[in-house]
């Protein structure tokens, strides 16, 4: 069987990592845990973990977000303990996407609803000659 | 389910709603994972054996920068077994020197050349445009299961 780690991000108003810890911990589940300041790390037998993510997502549909991460925890590849600290690998695509996990948890709920968006009008470019009044006369 | 490339190729956001919505995603985080985990190879820092660059060759020639080739033998199986296919235009984290950005477009390039089921959008800047991505996703993977 596939060893594997999965990462679980957080962006919830309801859920802490240590909520999400402390069912694994009750889940008796085969798997090593790593509480983090976003979510939390699982590693074990893949269908363990994919399991556990399945039961781990219901606890807030709209702010659990999975990802696989290739390497364990204390890998010395990652651990800062060995890599004296500092931004690891991936920390700025995780940065950058954590920012719009608002507005995919948003759009979670919309789908969910069963909303569809509105189509939205496409962009026009800018006529020669309206830039060219706004040059000249500033409106 | 169908398997579904990832780009960026470590994005959170797109692997979680593939996932979420019944397909696998392929990122590489599953190919570094078996970099890290396979017990016959051992050497630091990501376990390049003489193969990879062997693979690399496929895509790119020995004058490339070597960044290129190694890359691309880490993307190599994910590319093969790719039935479709999400990019997200110009994600911010995407710069880098002319080996990351060339490895990017030849990405870019070579799952439009497959012809498989693909989709391009953009990174959502509000609340509505982060309903349409999501709602966009949906309807492509829904539409995976179709052809199917």
């Amino acid at each position: 069987m596939t060893q594997i780690t999965k990462m679980i991000v957080i962006h919830s108003q309801n859920i802490l990592p240590s909520d999400i810890a402390m069912k694994i911990y009750g889940s008796k589940a085969d798997v090593m845990v790593k509480e983090t300041c976003f979510g939390v790390l699982i590693t074990g037998e893949q269908e363990a973990v994919d399991n556990l993510v399945r039961e781990i997502r219901k606890l807030d549909p709209y702010g659990i977000f999975v990802k696989e991460r290739g390497i364990l925890p204390g890998n010395p590849y990652r651990c800062r303990a060995n890599r004296g600290g500092g931004a690891r690998p991936g920390f700025h695509q995780m940065e950058y996407e954590d920012s719009l996990l608002p507005w995919i948890g948003a759009g979670l709920r919309a789908l969910e609803a069963g909303e569809v968006p509105r189509p939205r009008a496409a962009r026009r470019k800018l006529d020669v000659e309206k830039l060219r009044e706004i040059a000249i006369y500033g409106m | 389910m169908a398997k579904v490339f990832v780009y960026p190729y470590n994005s959170l956001i797109l692997s979680d709603l593939v996932e979420r919505l019944g397909h696998e995603p392929l990122a590489i985080m599953s190919e570094i994972r078996k970099k890290i985990l396979t017990p016959s190879l051992d050497s630091p820092p990501l376990n390049i054996t003489p193969e990879d660059p062997k693979i690399g060759l496929k895509y790119a020639a020995v004058e490339v920068p070597s960044g290129v080739r190694g890359r691309m033998s880490l993307l190599d199986p994910l590319i093969e077994t790719a039935q479709a296919a999400i990019m997200v235009k110009n994600p911010n984290t995407s710069f880098g020197c002319v080996g990351c950005a060339r490895t990017n477009e030849l990405v870019n390039f070579l799952l439009r050349a497959k012809k498989i089921p693909f989709l391009e959008l953009e990174y959502p800047g509000n609340e509505e445009e982060g309903k349409e991505f999501v709602f966009q996703i949906a309807q492509f993977l829904k539409s995976l299961e179709g052809e199917k």
